[in-house]
């Protein structure tokens, strides 16, 4: 593995290889002491070309936690704002002798565009409409804590699939790890050419909720609404909202997820959200099986065994 | 001044010819087709033993971005690439800076496609000032110059209003209106084409009822108005269809194919190869499909290019941010030939005629425009169709690269060319 671009092209192995190495890291991050020397000397540089706090803060703990150094370039104050190409910026980064580049971008492709251009090992941290591997890989670290194997359990994906990163990282290593997965959304919000995907698509909530393990709530945008793809949060909500009445379609001890940050009263309800009644949210645990995760990549990347040798 | 080409083959679609015979040329006219071994004893004699001798190709679709984008192309390039593709004679979309909205800049192409003096260049006048859709261009005065037709290309006209008045006008003026049919409100943002790629890469899609609609609409406004219609490089089974129907209806009506969307499909976009994206996008095989039979049933009246030079550092960006186009001129008739003569869906006289004397009736060109009838300018092709060869993106004529058909071994190149009777031999 030189780069975690996307899941489609991550093999099972290597899925396997990244979860087994965050579930031993996650010890660490139960110390009181929470460093270990792992990457001393190595230069993480996260390139964020859309606003994120929980994504760049998660990369930057793991970095840290492993003493990697974590240099985190904000767009709007960096010569992109002056016109330059994501190439040239690439290329100047690469140059600056960073030893892996953890990038966010609105457009879809520019993880692979930057691999394609660099030598250096390349994270996806969300491209466009894409994939978004790291979320994805702490979804399952999650469920096979809480679910064992996850060959077999029925995950469903609900909310605007179309345009979420997150839901296609989900298909791809979910499937392949042997979940059966189900997409819930609006038409609007549900992808072309769903049905040749390995999954089942529904416009119906009770339907694909229907012998679920797992519900993986996603964020609705706001802008979908000003886009026209709805008529409101409040339809929105009532269609497919997932809450305790709605999660009774589900199996009863259904493992709740949500990438966060939530929209509570619109694709979640405070209850659900906050694991009341009896519910089993495991939303905040995500954020910690995210920390373990990007340590796991950045390690595999990076760490010597990993080997970048092209640099510069 | 005589020339006389012999030992070939000449294949002249517009005369019904087909037979092996020798071309005389003089004083730059066409002056006789003589059978095989015919001794004419002052002319310069050219040996094309083995070659197909026909009229020069006719590309009525090309970008040759002068003035304005010379950094991508210009007329000496682009008429370069023309040579080397065969072709004698192209015309050019008005997307240039400034827009070819003024007779000024007709008759500066055409003084400047002269003066390089490798293939004949006919203007394209924009539909609309700046091509922004709103207020006529002098179309009569385009005219006048040297246009040939009129064209929203690149920016489509989306308001049905100003269709209905530029094709009112054109229908006065006896002069054609190209149209790119998109439904812009349909493929915003988009890409690519919508569908099971474009999800897998998260592209925004390019539905292909966008251009569907758009057709639809423009034919109709052509029955109202007796406008004569051109449809532009038409992608979908959905447009080959409505064409079909219109011109069953007696709608004036024609239409033409690129290469690239009956070779390749959508899935060439993958790994966000942005030499595969272009406007109408790469679509389905079921629409690769559609375009063939539409060729081959005369449907689809002829085959063109749109050939689009872009800059390597305009392509080397984002799929989204990078510009859709790519070349065609120099890997047309090699594709023509492989992918469409060689497994029998066209003759390759059929072939030959869309890419000659069809293009010509589309546009209403002079008499003597793609034949070799005596007296027509000598405009001739000679073409090797056994050469077995690869197309290398670092070996065209032309200024940019962006070719998704690197690498693809193909059948089929031009030898050179004839333009008036002189002799365009390309490298």
């Amino acid at each position: 593995m030189r780069h975690l671009i996307s899941l489609r092209e991550t093999s099972v192995a290597d899925i396997l290889h990244i979860l087994d190495t965050a579930t031993s890291f996650k010890e660490i991050l139960a110390r009181p002491v929470k460093k270990v020397p792992t990457l001393r000397g190595r230069a993480m540089i996260t390139l964020f070309y859309e606003n994120s706090t929980r994504t760049r803060t998660s990369f930057e703990m793991a970095a840290k936690i492993m003493s990697a150094e974590a240099i985190n370039i904000a767009v709007a104050q960096s010569s992109v704002a002056k016109g330059e190409s994501l190439k040239d910026t690439l290329l100047t980064l690469q140059s600056l002798k960073a030893d892996c580049i953890v990038i966010r971008h609105h457009a879809s492709g520019a993880a692979q565009f930057a691999a394609d251009h660099l030598g250096i090992p390349i994270i996806n941290a969300g491209d466009g409409r894409h994939e978004h591997p790291t979320q994805a890989l702490l979804d399952m670290l999650t469920i096979r804590q809480h679910k064992g194997d996850i060959r077999g359990l029925t995950v469903a994906i609900v909310g605007d699939i179309h345009h979420s990163r997150v839901a296609r990282s989900n298909i791809w290593g979910l499937t392949k790890m042997g979940a059966n997965v189900h997409l819930i959304g609006p038409r609007t919000l549900l992808p072309n050419s769903g049905e040749q995907f390995p999954v089942k698509v529904f416009d119906n909530l009770q339907q694909g909720l229907e012998g679920a393990d797992v519900v993986n709530v996603l964020r609705l945008q706001t802008e979908r609404m000003e886009k026209g793809l709805l008529p409101s949060n409040r339809e929105y909500s009532r269609l497919f909202g997932i809450s305790v009445r709605s999660l009774k379609w589900a199996k009863p001890d259904a493992l709740i997820l949500h990438p966060g940050p939530m929209n509570r009263g619109v694709e979640i309800s405070a209850e659900v959200a906050d694991g009341e009644h009896g519910i089993h949210s495991a939303i905040e645990e995500q954020v910690t099986n995210g920390v373990a995760v990007r340590m796991a990549a950045l390690y595999l990347l990076m760490g010597t065994q990993g080997s970048p040798t092209q640099e510069g | 001044m005589k020339m006389l080409l012999f030992g070939g083959r000449v294949l002249d679609p517009s005369q019904n010819i087909d037979r092996n015979a020798d071309l005389l040329i003089e004083d730059g006219v066409v002056s006789a087709i003589l059978d095989s071994g015919s001794f004419i004893g002052d002319a310069e004699r050219i040996d094309v033993s083995g070659k197909i001798v026909t009229p020069g190709l006719l590309d009525i679709h090309v970008h040759l971005r002068e003035p304005g984008f010379e950094y991508k192309e210009d007329i000496e390039s682009g008429s370069r690439a023309a040579a080397a593709g065969g072709f004698t004679r192209v015309c050019c979309m008005p997307n240039t800076y400034p827009a070819i909205d003024t007779a000024a800049v007709v008759l500066q192409i055409i003084n400047r496609a002269n003066e390089v003096g490798l293939c004949r260049v006919h203007p394209i006048g924009a539909a609309t000032r700046d091509m922004q859709g709103d207020q006529l261009t002098e179309v009569d005065e385009l005219k006048s110059a040297g246009a040939v037709a009129i064209s929203d290309d690149a920016f489509p006209l989306q308001n049905a209003d100003t269709v209905l008045r530029t094709m009112e006008y054109c229908a006065m003026l006896g002069i054609p209106l190209l149209t790119h049919n998109e439904d812009k409100l349909l493929t915003e943002k988009g890409a690519m084409n919508e569908g099971y790629n474009a999800t897998v890469m998260g592209i925004p899609g390019m539905p292909r009822v966008a251009e569907d609609i758009a057709v639809a609409r423009n034919i109709l406004l052509a029955q109202k108005t007796g406008c004569r219609l051109h449809l532009l490089h038409i992608s979908t089974a959905g447009t080959v269809e409505l064409l079909r129907r219109a011109k069953a209806d007696g709608i004036p009506v024609t239409g033409e194919a690129c290469p690239h969307h009956w070779v390749l499909t959508d899935a060439a976009c993958a790994g966000y190869n942005t030499d595969a994206k272009m406007n109408p996008p790469l679509r389905t095989p079921e629409d690769c499909e559609a375009v063939k039979q539409g060729l081959k049933d005369g449907t689809i009246d002829c085959i063109v290019t749109d050939h689009a030079p872009h800059a390597a550092y305009e392509k080397e960006v984002e799929f989204d941010a990078a510009p859709f186009g790519i070349l065609g001129l120099e890997t047309s008739l090699p594709l023509v030939y492989t992918t469409l003569v060689k497994p029998g869906i066209l003759t390759l006289s059929q072939a030959i005629a869309k890419m000659t004397a069809e293009p010509a009736r589309v546009l209403g060109l002079a008499e003597g425009i793609g034949t070799l009838k005596v007296g027509a300018p000598a405009d001739v092709a000679v073409l090797d169709l056994k050469k077995e060869w690869t197309i290398d993106r670092n070996a065209v004529q032309s200024k940019s690269k962006n070719t998704p058909f690197h690498g693809m071994r193909v059948h089929g190149k031009a030898e050179f060319t004839i333009v008036g009777g002189r002799v365009i031999r390309i490298k």
